[in-house]
Parts: C-alpha cells; sequence; structure tokens
C-alpha cells in the first residue's frame, strides 16, 4: 500500500507528518511512501532528504490519492473530497471538540484514525502523541520564558557583581510539567513545582524541583480524609498569591480533559508579580490557567509582567516535533501492520485502535466505549510495604535489657568482691582495656579495616611474652619445648602481622 | 636476682613493668592512629615500637638468670619465626590477604594452648609454691580457660583459613543438632573445669583441649564461605580473648590489655558485620548462625537482556558519573588491576566514577578496599554504603563486578526473601546497571537477583577480568583514531 505525506495548510503549522527517517522505517514496514513536494520544509528536511530516504516526492494530488494519508492537522472539507474511496486517513482529529469533523470525514467511504485519541494506557505510549507534543512543548515553554526574561537563569558570582538564580514555578507536573521543571533547572534556575496529586513529588524532586504540597492531608480516625474542593481551592490561591510575590517565571500546564482549563492565577495575583516577570500559560488554548493570557500571543500586564500564551509550542521546535510525531505515526502502522508487509489490517478488538477509530468505511464510531484506564489502582489497593512483613527482630522489652544488665553487674562485683588478692586488679585492667578497645576501634576507617585486623594480629602476638618468661623460668624439658614451639609461632605472627601491614598501607594513596 | 643499677630500687622487674605500661600505651596509639589513612602508617610505627619494648623488657627479664640452652631456644625461636613471618608478608598476594590472617590468628590460638600447658606443668613441677588455697585453684581454672580459648581459636581458625583457601569445601557442614552439639562442648568445658580445679590431672587437661579442638572446629566448620568476613573478625576477637587468658594465668597486665584490645576490636568488627548483614551478634558469637538454604520461590523474573564489552564502553563514554561495586567475585577473578585501569581511562575523560563497598563485600572487613588500594585506586573514591547509596539515583552507570547478594533488591523489597532486611547497594536506582557475571546462577545465598531482570539492567557474561580488559582497550581504541 502506498503511504501518503501531503503539506499542512493550517496557517502557522512547522510540522510535518513524516521525516526521512521515519520513511525508512515505513518502507522498512513493507509501504511505498509519496511525500509532497515541499511538504517538509518549515520543518528542515528537505525533499531530497526524503527520497534519500526511500520516498517519492510527488505532488499534493499523488500525496492525498494514496492508501493511507499522514497528516499532523485534521483536513479541510475540501481536503476530505481529495481522498480516494477506501483510503485512511491519520491525523490530530479533536473528535471531541470539532464534531462538524467528524461528520464531514463520515459522508465518505474512508477511515479516519485521531492521534489524539490514544487511549492512555501503557501498551499505547509509544503511540501517544500527547505525551510526546507535551514533552517538547513544556522545554520550549521554559525557553520562550528564558527569552522574554531579562536576566540570567542561573546564579553567578562575577567580578561585575552577584548574579541570583531565577525562581521558576511550575504548575501541574504532567508530561509538559516535568519536563519544563527539568529544562528550567537544566539551565540553573530554582524550580519549585506544585501539583494536587501528591504521589508526584517523586518525579518533580528527580528533575531537580522543590515540590511544593498544597495541603497536608489532614488525618481523622479512620484514616486519611481528604479535605473539601473549596478548601484546595482557597489554599491554592494563598500558594500563587504567595509564590507570586517571590518567583521570577511562572508556566502552568493545567488541562482538564474535555474542559476548559482551571483558572489558576487571578489579574490581581500577577499584579504581585516583579516587573519583568514572565509568565507562560501552556493551557492558553483551552481558555488559559492565568487572567489575562491571549491564545497565540505575549502579552505585557501594566505592571510588566509578560504573559505569553502561544499555542503553538511544540510546533516552533518543528524538527523535533515532526520527528516524534513521525515516530508515534510509525508506532501505529506497526501496528496495523502485524505481518510487516505494507498491508494496513485495522482489529476493533484492539482497545487501542478501536479507541483512535473515529470513522470505519463511512460508519461513525465516535465516540469509542469507555477503556479502563489502567490496572494501577487495583494494584495499589496493596502495596507491598515490605517493611512491615520483613522479619524484624522482636525487640524486648526495655525492663528485661536493664534487668540482665544489673544482673551481669551485681555477677561481676560479687565474683571480683570475692576473687582473692591478684584477680580484682586483672579485672579492673580487663575492663578498662576492653572500653578503651571499643572506643579506639569504633573510630576506623572502614577502608582500614583489613590493615587494622592484621595489626590487632601482630599485637595479639603479644602472646610471645609469656612463652619467653617460661622459657626463661622454667628449667624442666617439657615446658622448655612448648615454650620454644610458643615462641616461633607468636614470632611469626609478631614479624608477619607488623610486615603486611606495613605492606598494604603503603598501597592506599589518595587520588 | 637483684641487679642494682644506678637507683637500688630500680631492678629488672621495675624496669619490665614500666615497660609493659609503655608498651600497652603504644598499642592503644596504635589502633587509634590506624583509624585514618593520614594516620595509620604512624599507627603502625607506633605498634612496632611498643612490641619492640615490649620484647626488649620480657628478654631482658626472662635471660637475666636462665640457662644457656634456654637463651639459645628463645634467640632460634624468635629468629625462625621473624624469618617465616617476614617471608609471608613479603610474599602474600593481597587476594590471599584473608587466608593469611585467618593462619596468624590459628598461631596466637596454638601458642596460647601451650602457654597454657606450660602453666601446668609449672605448678606439676613445683615451682608456684606461693600458690595455695583459692589461688592455685583460680590458676588451675585459669589454665583451663586459657587453654580452652586458644584451642577454640586455633582449629577454628584452621578450618577457616581451609575454606578461604579452597582447600576444604566453603559449604556449611550440617551435622543433626548442631546447636546442641555446641552447647554440650560448652557444658562439657564446664563440668571438666569444675572437676579440674578439685583434682588437676594431666588426662583432664588432654580432653578439655580435645574438646576445645573439636567445638572450635566444628564452629567454623557449620559456616558457610561468604560468612568468612564475620568469621575472621570473630577469630580475631577469639585469637585476643586467648591472649587476655594467658595473661590472667601468668599475672601479666600487658597480655591482659593488649588480648582486650584485640579482642574488642575483633568483636566489634564482627559487630559491624552483623549489621550489614542483618544478622544477630548473639548467634554469630554462638557459631553456625548461617544457612537455612531456603530455597528460593521459583517466581518468574522474566527476561534479562545481554550487552557485549563494546556497547558497555560505550555507554560509559556517554556518563558522566558511573559507580562501581566491587565484590568477591572481583578477587576471584583477580580483576583488579583492570578495574584500576578502566577507572583511570575514564576518570582522564573527566568522568566521575566512585566505588562502593558493601561492609561484607569480599571475605575479610575491609578486603575490596586493600584490592583497590593495591591496583593503585585511590581511596578517597571508595565509599562505604553508607556514604554513597542516596548517590545512586543520580549515577548513569553502575558496574556491578562480582557481587551479587550485596547488591540484591530482594532485601529491600520482598519481605519474604531470605535476605530480607539486609542492607543493600541501591544500584537499581541508577539509570543504568551492568552487571559482569559468569553465568545466571544465584549468589551465595542461593537467592535469585530480581537485580538482572530489571529493565535498566544489562547482563555482561564471561570472566570478569577478561571483559573488562575488552572494555578498557574498546575505550583506548576510541580514543586513538585509526
Amino acid at each position: 500500500m502506498v503511504i501518503g505525506v501531503p503539506r499542512e495548510t493550517s496557517a502557522g503549522e512547522t510540522r510535518v507528518a513524516a521525516t526521512p527517517a521515519t520513511v525508512r522505517q515505513l518502507v522498512g514496514l513493507g509501504y511505498d511512501v509519496v511525500v509532497e513536494g515541499g511538504a517538509g520544509a518549515l520543518a528542515s528536511f528537505d525533499d531530497d532528504a526524503y527520497a534519500a530516504a526511500g520516498a517519492t516526492v510527488g505532488s499534493a494530488e499523488q500525496a492525498w490519492r494514496a492508501d493511507v494519508v499522514f497528516r499532523v492537522n485534521g483536513p479541510t472539507v475540501e481536503e476530505i473530497g481529495k481522498l480516494k474511496d477506501g483510503a485512511t486517513i491519520v491525523a490530530l482529529l479533536q473528535p471531541a471538540i470539532r464534531p462538524e469533523l467528524v461528520e464531514a470525514l463520515a459522508r465518505r467511504p474512508i477511515t479516519a484514525l485521531a492521534m489524539d485519541a490514544v487511549p492512555r494506557i501503557s501498551r499505547a505510549q509509544s503511540l501517544d502523541v500527547l505525551s510526546s507534543m507535551a514533552n517538547i512543548a513544556g522545554y520550549r515553554a521554559v525557553i520562550e520564558a528564558a527569552h522574554a526574561f531579562g536576566r540570567f537563569f542561573t546564579g553567578q558570582v562575577t567580578a561585575a557583581g552577584k548574579v541570583p538564580p531565577a525562581k521558576v514555578l511550575v504548575a501541574g507536573a504532567g508530561v509538559a510539567g516535568l519536563a519544563a521543571i527539568g529544562a528550567a533547572s537544566s539551565l540553573g534556575a530554582i524550580v519549585r513545582a506544585t501539583d494536587p496529586r501528591p504521589e508526584v513529588a517523586d518525579q518533580v524532586r528527580s528533575l531537580g524541583g522543590e515540590f511544593l504540597s498544597v495541603m497536608e492531608l489532614e488525618v481523622s480516625a479512620d484514616g486519611y480524609a481528604r479535605a473539601t474542593s473549596e478548601d484546595y481551592d482557597r489554599l491554592a490561591g494563598e500558594m500563587y498569591t504567595e509564590q507570586a510575590k517571590d518567583v521570577d517565571i511562572i508556566v502552568t500546564t493545567a488541562l482538564i480533559p474535555g474542559r476548559p482549563a482551571p483558572k489558576l492565577m487571578t489579574a490581581d495575583q500577577v499584579a504581585l508579580m516583579r516587573p519583568g516577570s514572565v509568565i507562560v500559560d501552556m493551557a492558553a488554548a483551552m481558555g488559559g490557567n492565568v487572567e489575562g493570557s491571549v491564545p497565540g500571543k505575549a502579552v505585557v500586564t501594566d505592571n510588566g509582567v509578560t504573559i505569553i500564551g502561544y499555542t503553538d509550542l511544540a510546533g516552533r521546535l518543528p524538527a523535533q516535533a515532526s520527528q516524534l510525531y513521525g515516530t508515534n505515526l510509525v508506532n501505529l502502522m506497526k501496528l496495523l501492520t502485524p505481518e510487516r508487509d505494507g498491508q494496513l489490517v485495522l482489529d476493533f478488538d484492539d482497545v487501542v485502535q478501536r479507541s483512535m477509530t473515529v470513522v470505519r468505511d463511512g460508519e461513525r464510531t465516535w465516540p469509542p466505549p469507555p477503556v479502563q484506564v489502567s490496572a494501577a489502582p487495583a494494584a495499589r489497593a496493596e502495596p507491598a510495604r515490605a517493611d512491615e512483613a520483613a522479619p524484624a527482630r522482636e525487640p524486648r522489652p526495655g525492663w528485661v535489657r536493664y534487668a540482665a544488665i544489673a544482673v551481669g553487674l551485681l555477677a561481676f562485683g560479687l565474683v571480683t568482691a570475692l576473687a582473692p588478692d591478684p584477680l580484682p586488679q586483672h579485672f579492673t585492667v580487663l575492663m578498662l582495656a576492653i572500653v578503651v578497645g571499643y572506643y579506639v576501634i569504633g573510630k576506623v576507617h572502614h577502608a582500614l579495616h583489613t590493615p587494622l585486623m592484621s595489626v590487632t594480629n601482630a599485637i595479639s602476638g603479644i602472646i610471645v611474652v609469656g612463652a619467653i618468661l617460661q622459657l626463661g623460668e622454667q628449667g624442666d624439658t617439657v615446658i622448655r619445648v612448648l615454650a620454644t614451639v610458643a615462641i616461633l609461632f607468636a614470632s611469626i605472627n609478631v614479624f608477619g602481622g607488623f610486615a603486611v601491614t606495613r605492606r598494604m598501607l603503603g598501597m592506599f594513596n589518595r587520588g | 636476682m637483684t641487679a642494682t643499677l644506678i637507683f637500688g630500687s630500680i631492678d629488672t622487674q621495675s624496669i619490665a613493668t614500666a615497660s609493659y605500661i609503655v608498651a600497652a600505651l603504644l598499642f592503644i596509639l596504635s589502633l587509634a592512629g590506624l583509624s585514618r589513612h593520614e594516620s595509620a602508617r604512624q599507627g603502625v610505627a607506633f605498634g612496632i615500637a611498643g612490641m619492640a619494648i615490649a620484647l626488649a623488657a620480657t628478654i631482658a627479664l626472662a635471660t637475666e638468670d636462665a640457662a644457656t640452652v634456654a637463651v639459645v631456644l628463645l634467640v632460634v625461636a624468635v629468629a625462625i619465626g621473624a624469618a617465616i613471618g617476614l617471608w609471608r608478608a613479603r610474599v602474600v598476594e593481597m587476594t590471599g590477604m584473608p587466608e593469611l590472617i585467618a593462619l596468624l590468628h590459628s598461631f596466637v590460638g596454638l601458642a596460647a594452648v601451650l602457654v597454657g600447658w606450660n602453666g601446668y606443668f609449672a605448678v606439676e613441677n613445683g615451682d608456684h609454691h606461693d600458690l595455695v588455697g583459692s589461688l592455685l585453684d583460680i590458676h588451675h581454672a585459669e589454665v583451663f580457660i586459657g587453654v580452652f580459648i586458644g584451642a577454640v581459636t586455633f582449629t577454628g581458625s584452621i578450618v577457616a583459613y581451609l575454606k578461604l583457601s579452597a582447600r576444604i569445601k566453603s559449604a556449611p557442614l550440617m551435622l543433626p543438632a548442631k546447636n546442641w552439639l555446641n552447647l554440650g562442648a560448652l557444658v562439657a568445658f564446664v563440668v571438666l573445669t569444675v572437676i579440674f580445679v578439685i583434682s588437676p590431672s594431666l588426662p583432664l587437661l588432654i580432653a578439655v583441649t580435645v574438646l576445645a579442638l573439636a567445638l572450635g572446629w566444628h564452629l567454623v566448620a557449620s559456616i558457610g564461605g561468604g560468612d568468612m568476613p564475620v568469621v575472621v573478625s570473630m577469630l580475631n576477637s577469639y585469637s585476643g580473648w586467648a591472649a587476655a587468658a594467658s595473661g590472667f594465668l601468668l599475672g601479666n597486665d600487658l597480655l591482659i590489655v593488649t588480648g582486650a584490645l584485640v579482642g574488642s576490636s575483633g568483636a566489634y568488627l564482627s559487630y559491624i558485620m552483623c549489621q550489614a548483614m542483618n544478622r544477630s551478634f548473639i548467634s554469630v558469637i554462638a557459631g553456625g548462625f548461617g544457612i537455612e538454604a531456603a530455597a528460593a520461590a521459583d517466581t518468574d523474573h522474566g527476561e534479562h537482556r545481554e550487552i557485549d564489552a563494546a556497547a558497555a564502553a560505550e555507554l560509559l563514554t556517554e556518563a558522566s558519573s558511573v559507580i562501581i561495586t566491587p565484590g568477591y567475585g572481583m578477587a576471584v577473578a583477580q580483576a583488579q588491576y583492570p578495574v584500576a585501569e578502566l577507572t583511570r581511562q575514564l576518570r582522564d575523560r573527566g568522568i566521575e566514577v566512585r566505588f562502593g563497598v558493601h561492609p561484607v563485600a569480599g571475605r575479610l572487613p575491609g578486603h575490596m578496599n586493600v584490592l583497590l588500594a593495591e591496583a593503585k585506586v585511590p581511596y578517597d573514591i571508595v565509599l562505604e554504603m553508607d556514604e554513597i547509596n542516596d548517590d545512586f539515583a543520580d549515577t548513569d552507570v553502575v558496574l556491578v563486578i562480582g557481587a551479587n547478594d550485596t547488591v540484591n533488591p530482594a532485601a529491600t523489597e520482598d519481605p519474604g526473601s531470605p535476605i530480607a532486611g539486609m542492607p543493600v547497594l541501591r544500584v537499581w536506582e541508577a539509570s543504568n546497571v551492568i552487571v559482569f557475571k559468569r553465568s545466571m546462577a544465584s549468589g551465595y545465598a542461593g537467592v535469585q537477583n530480581p537485580l538482572f531482570f530489571r529493565d535498566n539492567t544489562q547482563m555482561l557474561f564471561g570472566d570478569a577480568k577478561a571483559k573488562v580488559d575488552e572494555i578498557v582497550g574498546a575505550l583506548v581504541a576510541e580514543r586513538v583514531p585509526a
């Protein structure tokens, strides 16, 4: 079958649905690819590169007459007419908010797949355009903010004075928010992030951000209780008021599927920000998170705060966005071409394919049946708490330990009191030496444990002293023989132990 | 016997006593010096000085009015012992350090046994007329205790030596009712001691020696090879107590002080090792604390991924921080030199390389540090588990070389695992983990390692030394433009 990649016709669209790299993969799946001349020009892919990758560079007519048509944006009514009967079109169709487009598509005997309707289950992640575009957009949001912001992101100490680091607040730690956190912190800014979901805190920290929790959940007798949403909104509002006075840059990413974007910041709060501060409202297209943001434009408020409401943030990195979108499409084709023979097969039993199919052979199939998004909630019901079940040693009650210590001390005291003369002194010496030994050894660096062992080993060869005394004092032959053997072995210890310790220590070098 | 020197009150005995105090202080300074790298060499010097002073004073005291033959025997024994000791110290391989140390412990044990026997013979020969009544009883008890501890240390260390040098199988000996055997031996020792105090006789002394030798053998034989760090430091402790017991026997404070220092140091090291393996200190001291050979549940962990040396080299060059976690396998494969070379190559490229050493890695406390030092890895990049465990999450590549149980995530995540609760190096938090391994066999504890099946783990099969050499080769080849 033939895949056609026509040029994008929407105003301001810079992306293209296939790049030379993805064309090569599509050819590998058994498809012929026709790319309209100049389709990749705005994304810096020229026609020769497509040709070199195995595509045919043709006219718009040829691309639209293909069996499968790849687009970034949905077609116009006129473009739908160019499709041949039985063709399949794959694009960001926005079926939920553009019912008239779905109607128009259903009037033709064609099949239409919406890339933005991929269910968010882990198996479909490789097709998830919303994630791949949000990632790019989050990065670009920070770059736009840096462009509009009149200062460094990173703190510096220079001969001309000290530069404080910029403070960035990211609202919403989804894909776009996390990308923004990562980009801002790698530029050197101090990054804070907030999200109603406390479980994303670790992800925020892993990218170098500080997680601001809007509220501590109150604990009630039956476990954790969530406060009401009014409480939440009030506390969130207080937090934004506080942060607005402190931070230099705010990136908002809050979106609720199928609903207008939530208002996070009022004009009053924006007015609290310092002149020169920048807000990037990534939800501007959906009504905006920030009061005063204008979709597609950067506006400056009366107090000098720039509010950026660009809706084409992903498209501002056209080559990257095209590559990721193209790869999403390749992954879709891998799914739809199980035999890798260039024949597209649509399997309605597969929830991924079913969900994204808006029109099949002229028959409207939107909206799809709801999808159980993931198995995670079920699994979360029984989180493995390792430390709970771990076979912890039975802690003995405190009094048992104290009683044992008391009994031990008493017994020792009695023995010492009853012992005849030289013994108590020896016990004193022994006890003091044990305590001294414990404290001296306790400070030893772990790397020196082996030298410590060999030196204590050499020192314990001190037993040679006992044997020497016995050899000197006693005339008995048996004693002499035994003492001599003891001296011999203990001497090996003394000399060998010290020598090997010296040898080992000689090898330790600082880097 | 009073050799009057300048002052009438000073004789060899008082000089010896004074020397012993100085020697004891020098030994304490020696151990204190060993606590830091900077002062470690000085510490050894203190130890040598202390030993020299103690020996000189003792020899002066002993030879003052001794027979010529005794002096000759003394000189010959010390000379031979010194020659053997210095020779062994010079030729020993650093990988063979655990064996050497275990063997040296056995010598202290043997010497303690012999000193104890001599203590008995001295009384039998009627040399200690001053010992009467309870003092004589105490003396007999001291003989027994000294011989007992010494003999346990002796055979225990011999078995440890044989296991470490692979002359006998390192698998734990599993006699039926082994704990009762140990307990029975202790009870028998107490009973024999009481009888011996009442009526001393040579057969009893022989009996207790044999009993203690058997107990020492059994204690260590029932402990497996992987627990050797604990065993060796435990024997270190025992050898100290043996010396201290001899000190009681001879009424010599220097022996008591030194023995107690060594004894508590060994006990403390054992304690650290036990913490690192989440085991009870008491059960270790009791011996045979090891293994209930718990067969790991045969769960399906999924597929592991393989990587080759060239790809590993590429991964390393792209990393900005690398941590290497060595284990006993590195010592077995003698891979410390290639590993050091790899470290140098990576550091030359500006890649941060550090080592994470688990407290029980190897067969001796601090064994890995010695091996890495031998290969000229700077000691300040070799870090302890607690120092490095929080850094794995920010690390690009972790190389696991010859370690298995010490990097097993099951210890923290699977409460049913036999090694549950044991502190481990959290290597799996790094972006990439490369495991050097000969095959997919499970580690010493017989526990399958889920690390090998993680998404961020890749296995590099083969001899660790050869594979590290290959990676170094790939790095060098890439550097020199062809």
